[in-house]
């Protein structure tokens, strides 16, 4: 399902003192099935983007397409049907857990959709296997029972029972450990290459962003300043930097290196790929 | 009265601690074993994945807590000792992850006096300290601002500096970058590196990024509530299959480095900034 | 939306009457309704009316915003005024169906009016002039001298400044949990009350959650920075009283000294009740 985000803008508070443009005529197309990195630091729009495009907030000017459709220009059940479609995963989602039950949690999304009791079931099974939990062991439990890791994993799987073409992630590793961080985004990625499904991810990981997504989308001051392949947007290491933010750390040593050694590639940002341009640079 | 040319800030003496449970199979042994020490100026890193007991034991040195068995000793005060409990508490002043939920006054002045005020300190001297605490964190510009109006790295520059208005010779940093970005990573990080390096604040410094520590002075590891390695950064670092196997991570020098030398590389095992790596491979 | 609300609705514009000490304003607004209601004839509600004009004036807040405070509790006053009208005993001057007006009824239901307009204005104008921190500091200090209250005197403060402070991150995790929730299907706009009211449990479940989690949160970090109760308990911020508060004081005095003439005062014109 492709997404067009076509002229939007947004202000918040409109004609009162307290006016703030937080979206400045954004252009951009989300191909079907592609893998989106969002960066920006913090206030850049990246949320204020990603609520559009599943219409919590409603533009000030400008639309979204989803696959050619007006999400902001139809009738309003129709519009709700392709809203579902597109999944939003906020920031620290284990927040919005209010059932008694695992079971019970991960199926409201489903029941909102109105489907019957055997395809809700069906999809909640689902959902809790694709985000790597044993369903028949934590269907019962209290989500308040889990880990910290497992009820961010049953927040995500709330979102994705509702079948969701787009995945749309806040931050989904903010507050986790090392290995937390690793299980959630080996998920992200599965659900890409294995469910075929369009991933958009919002992240301040530079590292993360540079070995998972296929395209980076770089927001400062309600203004798209690049949206391109990791290749390109990180050898922009100036720019990124006067918009406050960086470059994986093999990036830089990367630069660093070239100046010894000239023929060294700049485009590098995972540490395997690091290794094998050293190895066949520098070892020769 | 010790021989010993450094002072200890810290002792951690065979420390067990169990969480009650409504009966024994419910109990949760959080730490056990545990023994350390801590000097006076040193900046000391821990790390473990969540439910190591990290927490647990940052509570237990600011007497939040008591150990089941062994002894917490802050500045040669047992926090078992609970007249102390207010020394020991204002001695090892505590920083927590949630930036939100430590913040008290409505006001910045007013939660950075909120400390000195508990402890009885009179009004001008209270001026004086929060003024002074302010500017150490560069935050005296929004001495009247409202908290919930800070970015997550101001909030946290503010409750250190409320930490800082108590005068405590050692602060313990609970995740304190956890719930931040990068920039307030950065802010808070150089926060707490100045207050080490030039007020001499004895630091321990909690957190699941490794970048953060590989300037201090020793690591200690933590998996399963026991301590499973402790020693300098590139001492720690350099285990690099083993801290991954416990569920952390090394700086990103580090594991490239460790790559490296899988593929037969001749560099050293113990790199962990890209200053070191650039030297190393530019000999 | 729901940021827009402000508690307290402190309007601040550095007059004399917002510099005034906390304390000052709220002896002040507690002699002013006891004078209200000590009020018995017109000559008392004009010299109040004069003093709400003079005091309006002083603090510069716009006459429109202290109105628009009124338009909140118009129900209640109207509701008083035809109680007022139609049940009290006495000479009718009027009938409307089975319900008689008489002049009593007249007489106490402008004055039921008169009074709660003024209670309003009066109370709003110092909580618009004082910053809901000085009030706090202002009640601590006030409740020393009730009996009884005295000793919570410093508790109910404290969680009274706590609420200020997480009223605002309480109101934005609102905002969260229930964008949260629609983009998971939730409906809140369509329904009848009571499908409204159950569409609620997955805003109000969280929301409970996280304010428990922070209060847990919050007590053990001001355990850490070593708070004990109000006991042997410094400020950094001491309430002064000024020179403009003596004034106020002395101003306060000829106030109630007014009132007590008007009381006295019985003139033809007016309705003595």
């Amino acid at each position: 399902m492709s997404v067009e985000i076509r002229n939007l803008s947004h202000i918040y508070s409109k004609g009162s003192p307290f006016e703030f443009q937080a979206l400045n005529n954004i252009n951009v197309t989300i191909e079907d099935g592609s893998f989106i990195g969002i960066i920006g630091h913090t206030g850049s729009g990246k949320s204020t983007l990603i609520q559009h495009l599943n219409g919590l907030l409603t533009p000030t000017s400008g639309t979204v397409l989803v696959d050619g459709e007006d999400i902001f220009n139809k009738k309003k059940s129709e519009m709700i049907q392709l809203r579902h479609r597109i999944g939003l995963v906020f920031q620290y989602p284990e927040h919005q857990l209010f059932e008694e039950t695992v079971q019970k949690d991960v199926a409201f999304g489903p029941k909102n959709q109105g489907l019957s009791e055997e395809d809700v079931n069906n999809r909640v099974r689902q959902s809790i296997k694709m985000v790597g939990l044993n369903y028949d062991e934590v269907k019962d439990k209290s989500p308040f029972e889990l880990s910290g890791g497992q009820m961010r994993r049953i927040a995500i799987a709330g979102v994705l029972a509702m079948e969701p073409s787009v995945l749309i992630l806040d931050e989904p590793t903010a507050g986790l450990d090392p290995r937390g961080r690793e299980e959630i985004l080996a998920q992200i990625k599965s659900l890409h290459t294995q469910k075929k499904m369009t991933v958009i991810l919002v992240s301040h990981s530079m590292e993360d962003i540079g070995r998972l997504v296929e395209k980076i989308l770089v927001m400062n001051a309600g203004e798209v300043v690049f949206y391109d392949s990791p290749n390109r947007v990180f050898t922009e290491i100036e720019t990124l930097e006067s918009i406050g933010l960086a470059v994986p750390e093999v990036t830089y040593l990367m630069k660093r290196l070239k100046t010894k050694y000239p023929e060294i590639r700049e485009d590098i940002f995972t540490v395997e790929a690091a290794k094998d341009e050293i190895l066949k640079v520098i070892r020769g | 009265m010790t021989m010993e040319q450094k002072v200890k800030m810290i002792e951690v003496r065979d420390v067990q601690f169990v969480y009650p449970g409504n009966n024994e199979n419910e109990s949760v042994n959080a730490l056990s074993g545990v023994n350390f020490h801590i000097d006076k100026g040193e900046f000391v890193g821990i790390i473990g994945h969540n439910g190591s007991g990290k927490s647990t034991l940052s509570k237990l040195l600011n007497a939040i807590i008591f150990p089941t068995k062994g002894d917490v000793i802050v500045n040669g005060l047992n926090t078992k000792d609970h007249e102390h409990l207010w020394d020991i508490r204002q001695t090892a002043g505590m920083v927590f992850q949630n930036p939100d939920n430590q913040l008290v006054a409505t006001i910045v002045e007013d939660d950075v006096a909120f400390g000195p005020e508990n402890l009885g300190v009179p009004s001008l001297e209270i001026r004086e300290r929060v003024d002074r605490a302010l500017a150490t964190v560069e935050m005296q510009a929004y001495a009247h601002q409202k908290p919930h109006q800070l970015s997550g790295g101001q909030k946290q520059r503010v409750a250190i500096a409320g930490i800082l208005a108590m005068e405590p010779e050692c602060i313990i940093f609970d995740e304190p970058t956890a719930m931040l970005d990068p920039s307030g990573r950065r802010e808070v990080m150089e926060t707490i590196k100045k207050l080490n390096r030039d007020k001499n604040m004895t630091v321990i410094h909690i957190t699941h990024y490794m970048s953060e520590i590989i300037n201090a002075d020793r690591i200690i590891v933590l998996d399963q509530g026991k301590i499973v390695m402790e020693g300098s950064p590139e001492s720690i670092f350099k285990n690099v299959r083993a801290l991954k196997k416990i569920g952390l991570d090394v700086p990103q020098m580090t594991e490239l480095a460790y790559e490296l030398r899988n593929a037969g590389m001749d560099i050293r095992d113990n790199i962990l900034s890209i200053d070191e790596m650039v030297d190393a491979l530019c000999r | 939306m729901l940021k827009d609300v402000t508690i307290g609705q402190f309007y601040p514009t550095g007059s004399v009457i917002h510099k005034l000490d906390p304390r000052t304003k709220l002896l002040f607004t507690t002699a002013y309704i006891v004078m209200l209601f000590c009020i018995n004839n017109l000559w008392g509600y004009l010299a109040t009316f004069l003093v709400l004009v003079v005091v309006t004036l002083i603090s510069k807040i716009p006459v429109g915003y202290i109105i628009r405070g009124i338009k909140g509790l118009v129900l209640i006053i109207l509701l008083t005024v035809t109680l007022n009208l139609f049940m009290t005993p006495g000479n009718v001057i009027a009938s409307l169906g089975p319900f008689n007006i008489t002049l009593e009824g007249l007489k106490i239901a402008t004055f039921m009016a008169l009074r709660l307009i003024f209670l309003i204005v009066g109370t709003s104008i110092m909580t618009l002039t004082t910053s809901p921190l000085d009030l706090t500091d202002g009640m601590e200090w006030c409740m020393r001298f009730i009996p009884f209250v005295r000793r919570y005197a410093h508790e109910l403060s404290m969680m009274m400044s706590i609420a200020l402070r997480f009223i605002p991150t309480l109101m934005e995790e609102t905002d969260r949990i229930m964008k949260a929730q629609k983009a998971r299907g939730a409906n809140f706009e369509t329904g009848n009350i009571i499908s409204r009211a159950k569409n609620l449990i997955p805003i109000l479940i969280p929301l409970f959650i996280s304010a428990f989690r922070r209060a847990d949160e919050l007590a053990t970090a001001m355990e850490a920075r070593c708070y004990r109760g109000g006991e042997n308990r410094t400020r950094m911020n001491q309430l002064i009283f000024e020179n403009r508060d003596r004034v106020s004081f002395v101003l306060m005095f000829m106030m109630i000294g007014g009132l007590i003439l008007t009381t006295m005062i019985k003139m033809p014109l007016i309705f003595p009740i």
